[in-house]
Formats: C-alpha cells, structure tokens, sequence
C-alpha cells in the first residue's frame, strides 16, 4: 500500500510542476525560453567636488551606482542607490562607497582633502588710488585777481606733478575758482585763466595734457561763504579733482 | 506794439506841442571855483539837433546827461560827493497829466477787480514813464469823466490839479468781452481838445485788461514823449535761482507775470534776447563746459548752437539780430569772438593777454562792441571797432565791467568799482559814461553791490542788479538815476536784460 500512495505523491508532484511549468511558460513569451542569464555585477562611482578645501568650508559628495541593492558609505551609511550629499568635514577624509547586489558587491572611493590655514584676512586695507590722490595732490591758490601760479604754490605744483608722474592711470579736473567780490562773468574767464594756469605749470613738469581737463566755476561753487580774507583766499584756487 | 499803429482820430493842439515837442536852446555854462574840482553846467538837448556840448572847456569834471531821454531839460550839479541832481527849475517841466480812474461801462460783477487792474497798471506805466508828472489824485475834483460829454475843463485846467493833459475813459465787459474806451485830451484847448482815441476790445481776462493798459499808456507816452515808443509790452530776462537752479526767466517791464524760461537743471547765465524777439542766447554749465545755448521762445525750447570747445560766456546781440558776440576760451584764454546768429562764421576779434568777456554792440550802428578786459589787471572797459580794430580804453582806474551800450549810441552804462583793491573796500555802482568824451556820472548811491545794467529800448531807463535789499534782486531806475523801483523779490535774481521792443 505505501508504494502505491508513493507513486499517487510523485505524479501529483509531476503533475504541479508540469502545471506550474506550464503556467509560467504560458506568462513568458512562447518561444523556448533560453537559460537565464546569470545576475549582472553592480557598478559603483563616487566624487567629491571640489576635492580640496578649507577648514570650514563644505564639498559635494556625489555617487552613482546600478544593480545594486545595498549601497553604504562609510561614514555615513545606507544611501540611495544614486545621490548627492553636502559634506563638510574637518580633516582629509576618504569616502568609501560599497555597493551590494545580486550579482556581487563593488566599490569606490573619493578623497576630500582639507586644508588647515586658511587665507587670513588683510590687517590693513588696500589703499585706493582716489585716497592717495586726495592725501597727496594739493591745490593750487591765487592772489586777489591774478591768474599767475605764485612763488609760494611753485612746491604745491612740483609735488602734484610728481604725484600725477607717479600714478600715471590716473586722469584729473582741475577747477577754476574765485572768490565772491567782482562780477560773474568776469570771474567764470578769470577762474578758467586760473585753470589754465595750473593746467600749464603741470605739463611744464612733465605731465601729459591728454590727462588734465580744465573747467571754470567762477565764483558759482565757493568753498566757504564769509566775507573776510581768508575764506576769500580759500576761494580762490585752482582745485585739483580724481577723475573717475 | 504800438510801432506801426494809427488812431483813429488825432487832433493835435497846438499848444502841447509848443509846449513838448520844442526843447530850449543849450545855455553856455558857467565855470565854478576850481578848487572845488567842480564845475556846474546846464544843459538842454533837442532831441532833433543832436547832441550839443558846451563850447568852452571844463577844467574839472562836467556832469553830462541828455535830457531828452526824459523829454524835457535837467539841470544837474557835480558835488563831492558824485550826486546828481535833477531840477525842473530851468526850461520846461514835464507835462502834467491827470489820470483818474477808468469808470465801469456796464454793470457785469467782473468790472471791479478787471478796473482795478487795469487802472493800477495805467498809472504805474505813466508813472514810471517819465515823460509825463502825473497829478496826485487827491488835487481832482469829485465829479471824473468817463466819457468825452462828461469832462469839465475848467474843474481841470485850473489849480488845485491844473493839469495840461487829461486821459479819461471806461471799462466794462459784456457777455465775457472785455472793452476798454480811453481818450487824451488837452484841457486847455477846449475847442478841439481830442489827441488820443482809442477803443480796445477782447476776451474777458486780468491779463487782457492789464495788456490795454499797457497799449493805452504806450499810446500816450508816444505822444507826450517826443515820438519815442513806450516800453509798456516790453519783457525782462533774468537769471533767478527760485526753482533750486539757476534758469533763465521773463517777466512784464513792471515786474508782474515772472515765469520760469528754461529748465536745464544746471547753472544757466547772462541771458540775451533777439531783437526780433524769437530765441534767448544764455551761458549754461553743460557736460562739456561753459556752452552758448539758444532757447527758441516760439517753441519753447532749446534749439541747437554748435559746440565751441573753453568757456564760452556772455552772449550779445547785434541791433539787426545777424551777429552774436561772445566771450570764449577755445582758443586758449578768454577772447571775444563774432559769429553769425547761426554760430558759424566765426571770427577772433581780441588777442591781448587777460580774460576778455561781456561784449554789448552798439545798435544804432552795428560797427562797434564794448567790452571787458583785464589786459592791464583789474577789469577796465574798452569800444573797439565790430572788426576788432581800433580798441580804446574807457575807463581810468578801479574796477569796471558789465558794459551796455545805449540805444541812441552815444552812452555807456557800467558798473563800477571806482576805489579798488585791498583796504578799499568800495561800492559797486552804476555809472554813466559818454563815449566821445569818457566823461561819466555816478547813477546809483543807496548801497549794496550793482551791477549788470541794461537799457531800456527807450533809452530813458535802466534795470539792473542790486543787493542793497539784503540779497540780488532785479530793480529799475531812470537813467537819470531816480524812481528807483524793486521788481523781483524771491530767490536770488541776477543779470537783466530788457528786450528790444
């Protein structure tokens, strides 16, 4: 009797599988299927950019992987399969991708490297040219009605020129200026003469005209507006301007 | 304009024009103690003669003045202190003419504030003529006429006003017309006293009634005044810094309608309008410097003037509007040069070392200019020819700029300095000068710093720039020196200039 029921257990068997053969080849596509191919590896890269920085500063960690399952990365741990992350470690670290699947693990590697001195700042700030000109370059003063550079400005002039000599990207404007007595008209010839003026004792010590423009504002833009010697004589220059 | 126009009816009476248009012969001067500096002179002048200077020498300073600028003789007397003094005391006085208030035609509620402006403004232009002495309202009797039938000669002719010449007449608006009925007539000829007739119609408005009384007073100033025109339509252009800049701006004669000319949003000078009226040459601060800009009046905006390279500063006119002087720098220093109206064409007129600025061309002849030159240091006034030739020097000593050259020819007016230089603080004043003989009178004594005189196109006033209120304001003057009248009063107003008609 049991070798009877042996044999009814082996065909039922049989029968299932060929069924369940059957069936599965029914869902595949009818020609013979061929042999399964076996699993394909997984691929794995990793990058960090940039791949130097300061201390402090953050990098991106970029990884890409395919037919992988499990993808880890030391130091931080199960990631998705692709994927960026902003890093930002204190010391050179080297990031460790491992990827896992079916048909085997692979690995990959990126070195972020940190440097410890950053630039330090500058204790003192650059001095600009229009700083330098305004702490250097003198105006040029006048007496009353005159429009001739006299003995005690000659220095003044000497030391512009060689100011202007020394920077020679820089261009300037040199204003005509008079103090408030006499009339309008007169004083917008006689500030220009006094621009002029300058204008011509500059070139005589070497400096290009292309540099220098000249304008006349008479007595319409006074620097101070009492009505005694000294403001008088405050108004009465030839004012030297950086040209942007 | 009154130029041109001719009224209806004119009946001129013999006696005004025996009285008016006939000017006393000159009388020789005497000669006064010479230790005084001073000499006293009378003069007359006929305006139809020509000039007459007294035959003998003064060793001093003569005080010279046409009087015929005011129609009628001045005597004057030089003191020490540079005064000048008008009488009336010698030959003929100055017409005496009554002006009562216009009366209300018809009955319409605008006539009140319509007369009022129109009367205020009759009298001021009569005023300010001087040609005429107006009487004071308070001598006329209580009955005034409106209308020709109404006038009573013998309430007029008489003291208290004893008037020689009445202007009468009436106002009123119908249905939004405004019209004006005005006569002249000498009440001492009631036979045929009818001079002047006039009828003005137009739109209902403050500004139409003031314009017919400008037309109204021109009118009579014609008349009474020797045949010169009246300035009553006249405009000034002036520099103001009201707006937060300084523009160019215009007004009525009298100071009323000020409204702003350019809006250039820089600094803007020495304004100079065309003879024919059109376009205003000014001096504007641009991206390139100090430019001679034009300003076309009939559209209301800049027109172009070609680009001169320096400072470019006070434009003039020549009297028949072809030629522009101005100062300029392109050259290297600040030299007067000619050119067309149009900018081209142009010419250097001087070469001397110095600035040279301010040219004013004699419009009578249109062949010589007047200018600024600081050749021999401090500013001095000299003519020279229209060509350049010829350069004289005017004046001997100070500080002398802003010549303007009178519409007959003959007078300069300047402002000067005369003691100049540190510890000499001196007033700048307006002056008159004769440019045959250089002799000069001193205009202004009130004060403050003026400058910038220009004549009228009558040749009988001046407008000039004065801070003796505080700061600069525009004010005018006869060229005698009296009726000395504020005209602007806000802001900083500088550098006139009163048109040509």
């Amino acid at each position: 009797m049991k070798q009877r029921r042996m044999k009814w257990f082996a065909l039922v068997v049989m029968l299932g599988a060929v069924m369940m053969l059957g069936a599965c080849k029914k869902k595949a596509t009818p020609p013979p299927p061929p042999p399964p191919p076996p699993p394909p590896e997984p691929t794995a890269s990793i990058s960090v950019s940039p791949n130097t920085i300061q201390a402090g500063q953050s990098a991106s960690l970029t990884w890409q992987t395919s037919n992988a399952t499990d993808v880890s990365i030391d130091g931080i741990g199960a990631v998705q399969p692709n994927g960026s992350q902003s890093v930002s470690p204190t010391d050179s670290t080297t990031y460790h991708l491992t990827a896992k699947g079916s048909g085997g693990s692979q690995e990959a590697t990126a070195r972020l490297t940190v440097t410890q001195a950053p630039t330090p700042p500058p204790s003192t700030p650059s001095v600009s040219d229009e700083d330098l000109f305004s702490q250097n370059v003198k105006d040029v003063y006048f007496d009353y009605d005159k429009a001739d550079v006299r003995g005690d400005q000659q220095s003044s002039v000497q030391a512009d020129a060689q100011f202007l000599n020394q920077h020679p990207n820089i261009n300037i404007t040199i204003e005509g200026h008079c103090d408030e007595r006499g009339s309008t008209d007169y004083n917008l010839a006689l500030g220009d003469q006094r621009a002029s003026a300058v204008k011509a004792a500059l070139t005589g010590a070497g400096t290009n005209a292309s540099r220098i423009k000249t304008i006349s504002y008479g007595k319409e833009k006074p620097f101070c507006t009492e009505s005694n010697e000294a403001c008088w004589q405050q108004n009465r220059r030839g004012h030297l301007t950086y040209q942007k | 304009m009154i130029r041109g126009k001719r009224e209806v009816q004119t009946f001129e009476s013999k006696s005004y024009r025996n009285t008016i248009l006939s000017c006393p012969n000159p009388l020789t001067p005497t000669r006064r103690d010479e230790r005084d500096g001073l000499s006293f002179s009378r003069l007359g002048f006929n305006q139809y003669a020509g000039w007459r200077w007294p035959s003998s020498r003064a060793l001093a300073l003569v005080l010279i003045f046409s009087c015929c600028f005011l129609s009628s003789p001045l005597s004057f007397e030089l003191l020490a202190q540079d005064w000048v003094k008008t009488g009336t005391s010698l030959g003929v006085d100055k017409v005496r003419l009554a002006v009562p208030d216009f009366k209300a035609s018809t009955t319409d509620p605008q006539n009140a504030a319509l007369l009022k402006t129109f009367n205020d403004t009759l009298w001021n232009d009569l005023d300010v003529s001087g040609v005429v002495e107006l009487v004071s309202k308070s001598f006329y009797p209580l009955q005034v006429p409106g209308q020709p039938p109404e006038v009573n000669y013998l309430a007029w002719n008489v003291p208290p006003p004893n008037a020689a010449m009445l202007a009468f007449g009436s106002l009123g608006v119908t249905a939004g017309k405004l019209t004006v009925q005005g006569w002249l007539y000498d009440v001492k000829n009631s036979q045929s006293p009818q001079v002047l007739g006039k009828q003005y119609s137009d739109a209902s408005s403050d500004a139409a009634a003031r314009l017919m009384a400008h037309k109204f007073a021109d009118e009579i100033i014609f008349r009474l005044g020797a045949g010169i025109a009246g300035i009553a339509e006249t405009q000034i252009y002036f520099v103001s810094d009201r707006s937060g800049h300084k523009e160019i701006w215009a007004m009525d004669y009298d100071g009323s309608n000020q409204h702003q000319i350019t809006r250039l949003g820089s600094i803007s000078l020495s304004p100079r309008v065309s003879p024919d009226g059109s376009r205003v040459a000014f001096s504007s601060l641009t991206k390139s410097g100090w430019e001679i800009m034009m300003f076309s009046l009939d559209l209301n905006r800049p027109v172009g003037f070609p680009h001169m390279g320096g400072t470019n500063l006070s434009p003039a006119w020549s009297g028949d509007g072809m030629k522009l002087a101005f100062s300029s720098s392109r050259g290297g220093e600040p030299e007067i040069y000619v050119a067309d109206a149009s900018g081209g064409n142009l010419h250097r007129m001087t070469t001397a070392r110095g600035p040279d600025v301010s040219p004013s061309w004699n419009r009578k002849t249109n062949a010589q200019i007047a200018f600024v030159s600081g050749r021999t240091g401090l500013p001095q006034i000299y003519t020279m020819e229209a060509d350049g030739t010829n350069q004289q020097r005017m004046t001997d000593q100070g500080y002398a700029v802003s010549p303007n050259w009178a519409p007959n020819g003959q007078f300069l007016c300047l402002a000067w300095i005369r003691k100049y230089g540190p510890g000499e603080p001196g007033a700048s004043d307006i002056y008159l000068m004769d440019i045959a003989s250089k002799q000069w009178v001193q205009l202004t004594h009130d004060g403050g710093r003026n400058d910038f005189p220009f004549w009228s196109p009558d040749g009988r006033h001046i407008v000039f720039q004065s801070s003796r209120s505080g700061k600069e304001e525009i004010w005018t003057m006869l060229a005698d020196g009296s009726k000395v009248q504020q005209l602007t009063f806000t802001g900083r107003n500088t550098q006139p200039n009163w048109s040509w008609k």
